[in-house]
């Protein structure tokens, strides 16, 4: 028990708000600094999602995972950066102003989850809790030289999440290696009820670097067209590392890729559509204006509140759930997103995990991603885990130019002790 | 408001012309907590955002969770109505943009409710009738605006929250109604139903709304198209909140489309809004009926599977299986038995007093008591079934007459009115002398009649029947009807003919 003073400088904008004296207690992460992405519910902490519209908003409660971090003894420092409700690749897209990346300020810490990586890439905390709807923690760890994972769909308890697009998205650990990784995770897969979608599965296991005989499988397709060839390169030599250890390297293909990023998208935007439709200023934000009518109040309240980006996607959202255009959209994203999971299904009954670049290149330049589509296309290796609410795991894997470049492993459907172990032994194997 | 049929525009219809008339019912399930969070639903006497929580409020990161128990009811209701539940259904959100809805979406079903396919039988216009179900599904209710400062032009508007969540079945019928008397039927049984089911109190207001489909065609033309003419639209007139108010409702509704149709104009489709003080339909901006609810599966929430749930619930007795039980058991007549058993307290009412005599207790019950609680807009529940045993008791052992009974009846449910505590029936007929007059006071009566009205008396004996009756009356006059007009009659013929015995 005691109080974490909490000073350290912030030279890349990784926090929105930071709490100078943080409470701690007992448990098995006693006094460990913990920061919390900003779109996850911290009772009587401020909670902006990155975006305007949530300015004075303090929630009543705590989310799941922030109840099992207290309880566990975790000094919660401070609220990590983001693209607004998530919708970014970059951390630029923030009411706050964007975060920097610690090995190079002149480059984006990657997104959604840029200032949870940035905090624990610059020593500024130990862990960090990020999100991931389609790469949010495995991006911004891989630009950062972190680990970071997304946890099996359904094993931690979204409860106080703010939702951006809810089939997707799961709570998961940040940080510099694999066993504290391991440990985070440890708290927070606990059953919630008050999730509908949470399974009983807690993670109870302790890595073991030993991978020998393991399958591991390469899709051809995370070697493909926009991977920066020398990304491609030094995430082989990391493969090799993997065979090297006792693994056996399977290459395979994965031809659902093609409309995976289509498919991620409409769904996405769909859901984010509905779920941002509360801030409709009744209740969040600069009050709407009351001489005016519903209609417009409503419309210049999220004209004015919500960023380009967000306004971007809940148009496209919206477009996509139309009548007429559902079963164009909507349905056939979810059949897409079926057989992105059957595709998983067959690789994982030939090998045990997949492996490859976690991002198709390093860190991009601050504003260097100004054309929307082109930051979308940057997805295109992390979306498929989320699409099929498989665990992924995002290791460091050596530098280009300077950068770190990630290693992602995904693993089947509650495996995520496996993922966890080729992780380890990766790391274990690097630094021998 | 007793026939809706007499009314002249209902008239006209009946040459060419038919109604026909649809009807979505949403009513409260009477759960203790709400449907997605453990709120309490008991909000009504209570401040103004006093029942929620982070969920109910929708509260950014808070996600649904369902209530069993709503579940069930649910399950329970659409076994009543003869459903047939779906191996899997699923919630949806129903987005639309309303200050009381607090996520920007309603948590409904959609493609894949609860159950389908169901009935229900009513007395139609012309007999028993089966009303078809559409389907049966649940979901949540939105918060409720308070408009401050006049309803027509208000000031500003509050949000109240408590409401919000609260469990609501939506049950939607075939187009198979044809009057609004026949609306009026349905919902009666509905909620004689779901009452019978203990899912729901139509006490609580606001318990219950009512959205009717209504479109007058051509005689036969929409059994065989099995839709509207062109031309001649639907009206649908959303959120009646009363019994009454759907019959009322439709009944202008007829009239105005009449008239329509009379001119020959075109009745589009729209949605109209019924005004329950004034009787009205009105038009709603044409901008709330063009909503595009972008429905898509609620990803918080999974598939429910509980048709092998519903299997295993025993409903309890129904009311036309109670109905059938008191023609049986307690002899009742067909009609009064439907009117004991139309309401679920009404039918244990009668229950409990049934013992002192079932024929008596029936028409007392079903003719008297109803009646007068009706005039009073009173509820049965304040009447004490033993005071009414008393009653009844005094009527069969023949201490009082039919029309002394009736009279302590209304001196006690004026008490009841009043809030006060009422009298016993016996004190009630001691302190007003009720009791019945002995035979030879009331022979001393006759005496005294025959002899202030020699001219009735010589009427009489002349073979003019109206003067028996009106010695009768007179009689009763003076007795204050504690006499029963059955023995003064029979006492008056006896005197006058043969000079008393």
């Amino acid at each position: 028990m005691g109080i974490f003073a909490f000073s350290a400088p912030d030279p890349c904008n990784a926090f929105i708000t930071r709490i100078p004296e943080a409470e701690y207690g007992d448990g098995k992460l006693a006094g460990v600094s913990i920061a919390v992405k900003d779109n996850i519910s911290t009772k009587g902490i401020p909670t902006t999602c990155g975006s305007k519209i949530l300015e004075g908003y303090i929630p009543p409660y705590d989310a799941h995972v922030v109840e099992l971090l207290r309880a566990e003894g975790a000094a919660i420092v401070g609220k990590t950066n983001m693209d607004e409700f998530g919708m970014g690749t970059t951390t630029e897209n923030s009411a706050y102003g964007p975060t920097l990346n610690p090995a190079d300020r002149e480059r984006v810490p990657g997104g959604s989850s840029g200032g949870s990586a940035a905090a624990v890439a610059s020593g500024m905390v130990a862990m960090a809790l990020g999100t991931d709807t389609g790469g949010s923690i495995r991006c911004p760890a891989a630009f950062c030289g972190i680990v970071g994972m997304k946890p099996t769909y359904g094993r931690v308890s979204r409860y106080g999440l703010v939702a951006y697009a809810n089939s997707l998205e799961q709570i998961g650990p940040m940080a510099a290696n694999v066993p504290d990784i391991s440990l985070l995770l440890q708290v927070l897969t606990c059953h919630d009820p008050r999730d509908s979608t949470s399974i009983t599965a807690p993670y109870t296991h302790t890595p073991d670097p030993d991978i020998h005989g393991l399958k591991v499988g390469v899709p051809e397709e995370y070697f493909g067209k926009g991977v920066d060839p020398r990304v491609a390169s030094i995430v082989w030599e990391g493969i090799s590392l993997l065979e090297r250890l006792g693994a056996e390297i399977i290459t395979c293909r994965m031809p659902s890729m093609d409309y995976a990023l289509a498919a991620y998208y409409v769904t996405c935007m769909s859901e984010a559509s509905s779920n941002l439709a509360r801030f409709d200023g009744v209740r969040y934000g600069p009050p709407a204006d009351p001489k005016k009518q519903w209609h417009e109040s409503f419309q210049e309240r999220r004209r004015d509140g919500f960023g380009k980006e967000v306004r971007r996607r809940v148009m496209l959202g919206t477009f996509a759930l139309s009548s007429g255009y559902y079963g164009k959209y909507y349905a056939k994203a979810q059949s897409a997103r079926r057989n992105v999971a059957a595709d998983f299904s067959r690789l994982f009954s030939e090998v045990d995990v997949l492996a490859g670049p976690t991002m198709p290149t390093i860190a991009f330049r601050v504003g260097e991603k100004s054309d929307p589509l082109s930051m979308y296309l940057s997805d295109i290796l992390t979306v498929p885990a989320n699409l099929a609410g498989v665990p992924a795991i995002s290791v460091p894997c050596g530098k280009v130019d300077g950068m770190p470049v990630g290693l992602q492993i995904m693993g089947r459907w509650c495996a995520d002790e496996r993922v966890i172990d080729v992780a380890y032994a990766f790391e274990e194997g690097v630094s021998a | 408001m007793s026939s809706v049929s007499g009314s002249p525009a209902f008239k006209a219809l009946e040459g060419d012309d038919e109604v026909i008339i649809g009807l979505e019912v949403h009513c409260q399930l009477d759960t203790r907590t709400k449907l997605f969070c453990g709120c309490s639903t008991d909000y009504r006497d209570d401040g103004p955002n006093t029942h929620v929580c982070p969920i109910c409020l929708g509260l950014p990161g808070s996600l649904p969770a369902v209530n069993r128990k709503a579940v069930e009811f649910a399950l329970k209701v659409a076994k009543a109505l003869n459903c047939r539940v779906l191996e899997e259904s699923e919630f949806s959100r129903k987005n639309y943009f309303y200050p009381d809805l607090n996520k920007g979406f309603q948590i409904s079903q959609y493609d894949k409710p609860l159950a389908v396919e169901g009935w229900l039988r009513i007395e139609g216009d012309n007999g028993e009738k089966t009303v078809r179900i559409t389907r049966v599904h649940m979901e949540e209710d939105p918060g409720r605006l308070v408009h401050k400062g006049g309803a027509d032009r208000p000031k500003y508007t509050l949000v109240d929250y408590n409401r919000a969540g609260i469990p609501l079945i939506e049950m939607v019928t075939e187009p198979d109604i044809r009057s609004p008397k026949e609306a009026r039927r349905f919902l009666n049984k509905l909620r004689a139903t779901l009452e019978y089911l203990g899912v729901f109190d139509s006490e609580k207001e606001g318990s219950l709304r009512v959205d009717a489909n209504i479109s007058i065609q051509p005689r036969g033309w929409f059994e065989a198209h099995g839709k509207g003419m062109e031309g001649r639209g639907r009206t649908e007139i959303k959120n009646i909140s009363s019994y009454k108010g759907v019959e009322k409702a439709l009944t202008f509704e007829i009239t105005r489309q009449k008239n329509l149709i009379r001119r020959g104009q075109r009745l589009e489709t729209a949605t109209r809004h019924f005004v329950e003080t004034r009787g009205v339909t009105t038009a709603s901006r044409s901008k709330e009926m063009e909503q595009d609810y972008r429905y898509f599966p609620e990803p918080d929430l999974v598939p429910l599977r509980v048709s092998d749930w519903c299997e295993r619930i025993v409903l309890p007795e129904l009311p036309d299986a109670r109905h059938n039980r008191f023609m049986e058991e307690y002899g009742c007549s067909y009609n009064h038995a439907r009117t004991l058993t139309g309401d679920l307290r009404v039918a244990e009412f009668y229950e409990k007093v049934a013992a002192v005599d079932p024929r008596i207790a029936a028409t007392w019950v079903a003719d008297t008591l109803l009646g007068e609680l009706n005039y009073r807009d009173m509820n049965i529940a304040k009447v004490s079934p033993s005071h009414f045993i008393e009653l009844l008791q005094m009527l069969r052992e023949d201490v009082i007459t039919d029309k002394s009974a009736v009279e302590v009846l209304r001196v006690i449910l004026d008490q009841l009115a009043e809030g006060c505590q009422c009298e016993a029936p016996s004190t009630c007929v001691a302190r007003l002398n009720l009791a019945k007059t002995a035979d030879d006071g009331l022979d001393a009566v006759i005496e005294e009649v025959t002899e202030e009205h020699p001219q009735a008396v010589e009427d009489f004996h002349n073979g003019r029947k109206e003067a028996l009756n009106f010695l009768v009356g007179q009689v009763m006059r003076k007795t204050r009807g504690r006499v029963d007009p059955g023995d003064v009659n029979r006492r008056l013929r006896e005197i006058l003919s043969h000079g008393g015995t």
